[in-house]
């Protein structure tokens, strides 16, 4: 049997930050005691009617033309029909055959479509489960029925867990600098379901695919893909075949069970909803969502590459987290003298600075401010400090708050040593001092320099270049 | 003070000579005496009268005058039980009123009472209420048609001086013309559907019921509107005028072919020969009046019925999900589990015409057959839309009887469902087009010889009402999109001259 490949497809739901609800005037609700934000058409009351939020049509577009989807002229609104308590009016008002975007890309990962729609209400089981199996009732808080959502569709572009996880990352920073939504996993504003399918590797086919469900963080996302590949994997190696299915997997557990099978599969009765009209999309409404739109991390990172000549990886780390990309910009575009590389920049802050700040804490809020950081890594650039002093400076001003790099360098004797002769000096008493290591080295054994080079620094109390102080004493041996 | 319209009544309150309180007690009395529960030898159409005492609201200057206001059941008023018919929402009261209803009482009315009619407004007669049928006040062993039989009955018998029906294929026209009153379906969207009990969402629409038509531009002129929580509402294009045409100079009339000569498929659809005649006589007086008439077709018509069939059924299989027993209304109380307490609590609640009617729009809509079923019909409706607009073109209003029989026995179609579908065979296809159309008394006639006629229908006859003399017959008027004000004036010119007198049908 040939080698398997996974084929991984996300749908992805995105609770939008409008002010209020998706078919009526009611205020989204965080966390308010249950069934205080509800009306007659959130309820579902008789004689109730929709009306579709204006500025949920716009987050839509705005979604739509950051994943450079078509915004379709016209889209329609449709009634999904069945049966359950969280959901008030028996049907969930969505969008089928014509939704609001069609098509598009982010990063390599095709988008299929993105669509609006109304989240179903929040059912509580009461019991010692806390899970529907085993509970004594099951009460109803309906503050988050009709909170607007938009569903992304992804096509089936992913082939490891890993990948799907780093992607979702990238789609969450994209929504979270669109504004449209808190994309918060934990709390519910974006929730993931994957359709995970096997196939020979190479093979243009689908495999029979299952939908994993609802997995409420990126580490569940990982390994709840993981867990599904390795036992469609287990199956289809074992002569078996792979059920379409829908699955959940358990944290806890690690186990993936059945939610239900295709034969119980629901007859959902799509009919266009005649209680509202068709979204139609005017040039005006699209101007709007263009102008709403702000650089995305895909194009962040494609101008930082092209611009500023930055690595990839280090174009990436910064756009990908726009604060990381934000601190950096304004940190480059500061004059300092000497002036601060790009590249030396990047690589200060996604490593040195965010290394010594608290996880996930935005630089700008912390007590090292851009220009400061700018000037110590023009200092660095121009070998006026060394890398080891330079550390010990960030450190300073991580510590104590702000300050001038060049200042500190001046109190406290940090400043590069003057020239080769100076450390020249210094190596040839350390090689002195280590004969033993120095002969081994001279001998062809690298790893023999440690201590010589670790003489040297304390003697210069880090002042001194690594790579310097390495050539120096491959000069002074002759090597 | 029976004896007045309202617009005579708001005239007379207005010039200080009868009071608003006067005339709220004299209704309300009438309607606690006679409208009330069959085993009280009422005529049933009432679901819900406003207390004894209960004060009228005197709005000195609002344009309604305190008028009392009937007002069917499906409407929801706050605090005031608003059941659709149904045993699934017995007892419940809404914590909102209608948009339509709202607007009336802000300009003056007085909720008087709440009326009777079919289950979620599924009927021709009355009979699929939960709360037992209405009778119709001219023969109390006949329906008064449906589904807004109740208003129909309570404004024909002087039980109200006026009410709100709602219109889905005919439920306000076709009441009316049984009852012999005035009945009004607006244009779609004119008329906001906010809190009336949905049947069929493309469809519905709020109208007056009325003794005459001056009575109905009233009524509507304070309904009509662009409401922002009804998203498929319209601004009405002018305001609503008093009509005082009294001739019909170059009015051309248009006379369906189709819906004067059902084909074999519809049997039953047939004109009685009395309906046939008062038919004819009204549009020689209209010719008199200055009008010409003129045969047209509206090829797709025959259809609509089977299109409306599919339609209607298949946005209320999803319109009364909403009725699970979770939130409000009955809930079985025996169930075991989820699936049990929806089965029990939909199985107890709904009547088998509502139960037809879930399980007719689910097929239609399932997986499958959509495309045949619900897509097929919606061409259809695009079909019978065109062919108005085309018909429109050559005439300036369409003319049709309102229904090819009178009111006709009690139980007579209960058995036989596409019988009574057949009641909506002339009012289906203004529906689906979304226009305009008004039902105006034309005149009485003999029940159908022989038509269905029940064998107790003489033990009964001493206990019915004037049968004797004829029954109302209803004659149709229809026009374009939002042409109401021409619709009122033609009506009102032929309602002059035709003089019919509703008197008998007083109680």
């Amino acid at each position: 049997m040939s080698e398997l490949e996974p084929v991984i497809g996300l749908e992805i739901h995105v609770q939008l930050a409008t002010a209020t609800k998706m078919f009526c005037g009611c205020e989204l609700s965080f966390g308010e005691p249950p069934n205080t934000r509800t009306c007659a058409v959130c309820l579902g009351l008789p004689g109730s009617l929709p009306v579709a939020n204006a500025r949920a049509v716009h987050f839509g577009l705005m979604i739509g033309l950051a994943v450079g989807s078509e915004l379709a002229e016209r889209s329609i609104f449709h009634r999904k029909n069945y049966f359950y308590p969280d959901l008030p009016k028996g049907y969930q008002i969505s969008q089928y055959d014509e939704p609001l975007c069609l098509g598009g890309r982010l990063g390599e990962v095709r988008i299929h479509r993105v669509h609006l729609e109304e989240d179903a209400a929040k059912l509580i089981h009461v019991g010692a489960s806390g899970r529907i199996h085993g509970s004594d009732a099951s009460v109803v808080d309906f503050n988050r029925g009709g909170t607007p959502l938009a569903e992304i569709v992804t096509e089936p572009d992913l082939r490891s867990a890993e990948q799907a996880s780093e992607w979702l990352k990238l789609l969450r920073t994209t929504l979270r600098q669109l504004g449209v939504s808190d994309v918060n996993m934990e709390e519910g504003s974006l929730r993931c379901d994957a359709n995970i399918s096997l196939r020979p590797a190479g093979s243009q086919e689908l495999g029979v695919k299952t939908e994993l469900k609802n997995m409420n963080s990126f580490r569940f996302i990982e390994r709840g893909i993981k867990a599904e590949i390795a036992r469609q994997r287990k199956l289809i190696e074992g002569g078996g075949t792979v059920v379409q299915e829908t699955l959940h997997f358990d944290p806890d557990s690690g186990a993936i069970s059945s939610l239900r099978s295709k034969e119980e599969a629901h007859d959902y009765r799509y009919f266009p909803e005649p209680d509202l009209l068709p979204v139609a999309i005017d040039e005006q409404m699209r101007a709007a969502a263009a102008a709403a739109m702000t650089e995305l991390p895909a194009a962040r990172a494609e101008r930082y590459q092209r611009e500023l000549q930055l690595s990839a990886d280090s174009a990436q780390l910064l756009a990908f987290r726009s604060e990381l990309g934000d601190y950096f910009e304004a940190a480059h575009d500061a004059t300092t003298d000497p002036p601060a590389p790009a590249q030396a920049l990047a690589n200060w802050i996604a490593g040195e600075l965010v290394s010594r700040l608290g996880d996930g804490e935005d630089p700008a809020a912390s007590r090292v401010q851009a220009p400061a950081l700018a000037a110590l890594v023009g200092l660095i650039a121009a070998k006026r400090v060394s890398v080891g002093a330079g550390r010990q400076v960030l450190d300073k001003l991580v510590a104590e708050g702000g300050g001038d790099p060049a200042a500190i360098v001046a109190a406290e004797g940090l400043q590069a040593l003057g020239g080769q002769d100076e450390l020249g000096v210094i190596v040839a008493a350390a090689l002195a001092a280590n004969s033993d290591a120095a002969e081994r080295v001279r001998a062809g054994n690298q790893k023999a320099i440690g201590p010589i080079v670790g003489a040297v620094m304390r003697e210069t109390k880090g002042r001194a270049e690594g790579t310097e102080v390495t050539r120096l004493v491959h000069e002074q041996l002759g090597i | 003070m029976l004896d007045l319209t309202a617009a005579a009544a708001i005239a007379q309150i207005e010039a200080g000579e009868l009071g608003a309180e006067e005339l709220f007690e004299l209704y309300r009395s009438r309607a606690a005496e006679h409208g009330g529960d069959l085993g009280a030898g009422g005529l049933n159409c009432f679901t819900w009268i406003a207390e004894d005492g209960s004060p009228a609201p005197a709005q000195p200057g609002a344009p309604l005058a305190g008028l009392p206001l009937a007002v069917k059941d499906l409407f929801c008023t706050e605090g005031v039980p608003s059941q659709s018919g149904s045993r699934i929402l017995e007892g419940y009261r809404p914590p909102y009123t209608a948009t339509s209803v709202a607007r009336l009482l802000q300009a003056g009315s007085t909720l008087l009472a709440k009326t009777n009619q079919d289950e979620f407004a599924m009927g021709s007669s009355t009979e699929n209420s939960a709360f037992g049928p209405t009778l119709n006040p001219w023969d109390r062993t006949r329906v008064p048609g449906g589904s807004s039989g109740g208003s129909a009955a309570a404004v024909a018998a002087g039980l109200a001086p006026w009410a709100l029906g709602t219109d889905t294929g005919g439920s306000i026209r076709q009441p009316a013309a049984l009852c012999g009153i005035v009945g009004l379906k607006p244009t779609y969207g004119s008329v906001s559907r906010y809190g009336m009990i949905a049947f069929a969402s493309s469809l519905d629409q709020a109208g007056p019921l009325t003794r005459d038509v001056t009575d109905a531009a009233l009524l509507l002129e304070h309904m009509v509107g662009r409401d922002p929580c009804d998203a498929t509402s319209l601004q009405f294009p002018e305001p609503i005028a008093r009509p005082r045409a009294e001739r019909l100079d170059g009015v051309r009339l248009g006379v369906p072919a189709e819906l004067q000569r059902p084909g074999a498929d519809f049997a039953g659809a047939e004109l009685e020969p009395g309906v046939r005649a008062a038919f004819e006589r009204a549009l020689k007086l209209a010719e008199e009046l200055g009008a010409s008439v003129q045969e047209i077709h509206l090829p797709h018509a025959p259809h609509a019925l089977s299109a409306y069939y599919v339609i209607a059924p298949s946005e209320a299989s999803s319109n009364l999900a909403r009725f699970d027993g979770v939130r409000y209304g009955a809930r079985a109380q025996a169930a075991t589990d989820l699936l049990d307490m929806y089965t029990r609590t939909r199985h107890d609640g709904f009547g088998p015409e509502v139960k037809r009617r879930i399980m007719l729009g689910t097929y239609a809509l399932s997986s499958g057959y959509y495309d045949a079923y619900y897509g097929r019909a919606q061409r259809v409706r695009t079909k019978i839309a065109d062919d108005f607009r085309t018909a429109f073109e050559s005439v300036d209003l369409i003319v049709t009887p309102t229904s090819a029989n009178v009111a006709f026995e009690l139980g007579e179609k209960t058995a036989n469902p596409w019988a009574m579908y057949l009641s909506d065979y002339f009012t289906v296809p203004m529906s689906l087009a979304g226009i305009p159309a008004i039902s105006i008394p034309c005149g009485l006639s003999a029940p159908g010889a022989g038509a269905g006629s029940s064998p107790s229908s003489e033990d009964v006859g001493e206990a019915s009402g004037s049968a004797a003399g004829g029954l109302p017959v209803g004659l149709q008027i229809a026009g374009p999109a939002f042409s109401e004000n021409r619709l009122l004036d033609a009506a009102y010119a032929l309602e002059q001259a035709l003089g019919f007198d509703g008197g008998a049908g007083r109680v």
